[in-house]
């Protein structure tokens, strides 16, 4: 899964679509996960980048990761 | 390098001009502590679900209703309205404030007897009072507060029999420009059923009529009902004065006045809408006291009020067992209790607050209780933190209508607990067990064996 190339998204965690002009905010992690994703990481990346920086198990990062790429979908933020 | 406090990753659409219907309020101020003791230790010691009780706010809640009260109108008498909340504490808790007891069933009425109320400080209301529970309120000189013909003939005939002349009211429904209109107890003022139905007491000479009473509605909103309520039993009062030289010795305003919650649908929330107690009071005293009784024969104020007085001093703490994502994209939150012990979730948006520290994001979810029922639905639509599993959370403003409300649908009923005045915590209610549920069924003999 890719972010769209054209997505833009600002240090304060503000997210701009220029294809459709809706914005969205978002939150430190999940700030986080779209820079990765924007770096084109996977999965297990992302969870040891998050698990490394905060106190958290893995099964629940994978869980709220999963649920968080489908969010980005649904909001069409990924091609 | 210590780590950092992890928060789910969360997105959420900017919308623009779309605002959520309380503005850009959101609820997650963080509540630790009640009463100064700290939420997780008493999960930790009393289990999850738990309902909480402050003694502390009970007090203060009553003390200052009677002060609103008692600065406006001379001869002022609380009476505790069991049916908002029952445990034995909570009512002792009234009663030690001075308040009487208000009850409407036999069940309520034992109650208040066990508690220790002197019976003739019980005012017995409701439209079903058996044979049985009239001739016991008759011998102990309860207040009854007649709701219908049939209570009030029924009531004519027994105190015949026992020659005792007991000390009744009648409950009286009117229009006060509120809908909906409670007109199914007692007897109509504008149509004349409660002025036939004086006549017909004073008439019998059986029954000594001392006061009047009415209860116009619940959760109201506008204080000026209670005034226009007052008014017209006050007249009612001056032409039995007039008509029979007779004094009315109280006139009883029910309950009614609203708590701090918010109804759904409403507009705004209620600790911001709902009246003071203090504009109830002003509209009533003002009622009464422009009347035009002889200031020597005011008759007393009585009040029944219930949730005005115990809704704020009543927690739910839980805990989050699960969150889902539904197929709409909305997220959903799982506690560990539901509509059975929270009734009042059908009529009202709770307030709950996340029980641990949180950033300043939140996301829009809806909050679901453990049942296996479509129907349990805690809030529809709520802004929080975002919750983890194993979290928890508190409801406020739960301490009217819910734990006499509350049932064992599913699963039992929660351990509750008291904060006393110096902030220990005691357990007023155990939680339940197979056992006590199980306690009054029977089984009948063929049914005992079955082999799978
Ligand atoms: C007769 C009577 N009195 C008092 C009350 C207490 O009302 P509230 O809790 O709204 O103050 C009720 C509740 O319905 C009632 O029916």
């Amino acid at each position: 899964m890719k972010i769209r190339k054209n997505v833009a998204q600002s240090d304060s965690g503000f997210i701009f679509n220029p294809s459709n002009g809706d914005s969205y905010s978002v939150n430190e992690t999940g700030k986080l996960i779209i820079n990765l994703l924007q770096q084109e990481k996977d999965d297990e990346d992302i969870i040891k980048q998050i698990t490394d920086e905060y106190r958290i198990d893995r099964d629940s990062v994978e869980k709220d990761l999963y649920d968080f790429k489908n969010m980005l979908d649904a909001y069409k933020l990924t091609e | 390098m210590e780590k950092k406090q992890y928060e789910r990753p969360l997105i959420k659409p900017l919308n623009n001009g779309l605002m959520n219907k309380f503005g850009t309020r959101t609820e997650y101020t963080a509540i630790t502590n009640i009463d100064g003791k700290n939420v997780k230790e008493l999960l930790k010691e009393f289990g999850s679900p738990l309902f909480v009780m402050s003694e502390r706010k009970i007090r203060d809640n009553i003390r200052s209703a009677k002060r609103v009260f008692e600065t406006r109108y001379p001869k002022v008498q609380f009476a505790w309205s069991y049916k908002t909340n029952y445990l034995n504490a909570v009512c002792k808790v009234f009663h030690q404030e001075g308040s009487w007891a208000e009850v409407v069933s036999r069940f309520e009425y034992e109650k208040a007897v066990n508690n220790g109320v002197p019976t003739n400080k019980i005012i017995f209301n409701g439209p079903d009072k058996t044979d049985d529970d009239l001739v016991l309120s008759i011998k102990n000189d309860s207040l009854i507060h007649i709701d219908h013909l049939d209570e009030l003939y029924r009531l004519i005939e027994l105190s015949g029999e026992m020659h005792k002349k007991p000390r009744v009211a009648i409950r009286v429904n009117m229009d006060t420009g509120i809908y909906p209109m409670w007109d199914r107890f007692g007897f109509n003022y504008e149509n004349g059923q409660a002025w036939d139905a004086i006549n017909k007491i004073i008439a019998s000479d059986k029954l000594n009529l001392v006061g009047l009473h009415c209860h116009i509605g619940t959760y109201m909103l506008a204080a000026s009902a209670y005034g226009i309520a007052a008014a017209k039993l006050a007249e009612l009062a001056i032409s039995i004065k007039k008509r029979y030289n007779q004094n009315i010795s109280y006139i009883d305003m029910g309950g009614g006045f609203a708590s701090k919650n918010t109804l759904k649908g409403a507009t705004h929330l209620g600790v911001d809408s709902v009246p003071e107690i203090s504009e109830f009071a002003e509209a009533i005293s003002s009622s009464l006291l422009n009347a035009g009784f002889d200031n020597a024969e005011l008759p007393y104020l009585y009040l029944e009020t219930g949730r005005a007085l115990v809704d704020d001093a009543g927690f739910l703490l839980g805990t989050v067992i699960s969150n889902k994502r539904l197929s709409d994209g909305r997220r959903a939150t799982i506690l560990d209790f539901g509509v059975n012990i929270l009734f009042t979730s059908f009529w009202y948006d709770h307030k709950i607050s996340p029980a641990q520290e949180f950033s300043f994001n939140t996301e829009d979810c809806v909050l679901y209780g453990p049942l296996c029922m479509n129907i349990d639905v805690i809030r529809e639509n709520v802004s929080l933190p975002p919750l983890n599993n194993g979290d928890n959370v508190v409801v406020h403003y739960v301490g009217a209508y819910n734990i006499t409300q509350s049932m064992q649908f599913i699963t039992l009923r929660p351990s509750v607990v008291m904060i006393d005045l110096k902030g220990d915590a005691h357990v007023i209610r155990e939680k339940e067990s197979v056992s006590d549920v199980e306690k009054n069924e029977r089984i009948i003999d063929h049914l005992e064996k079955f082999k799978l």
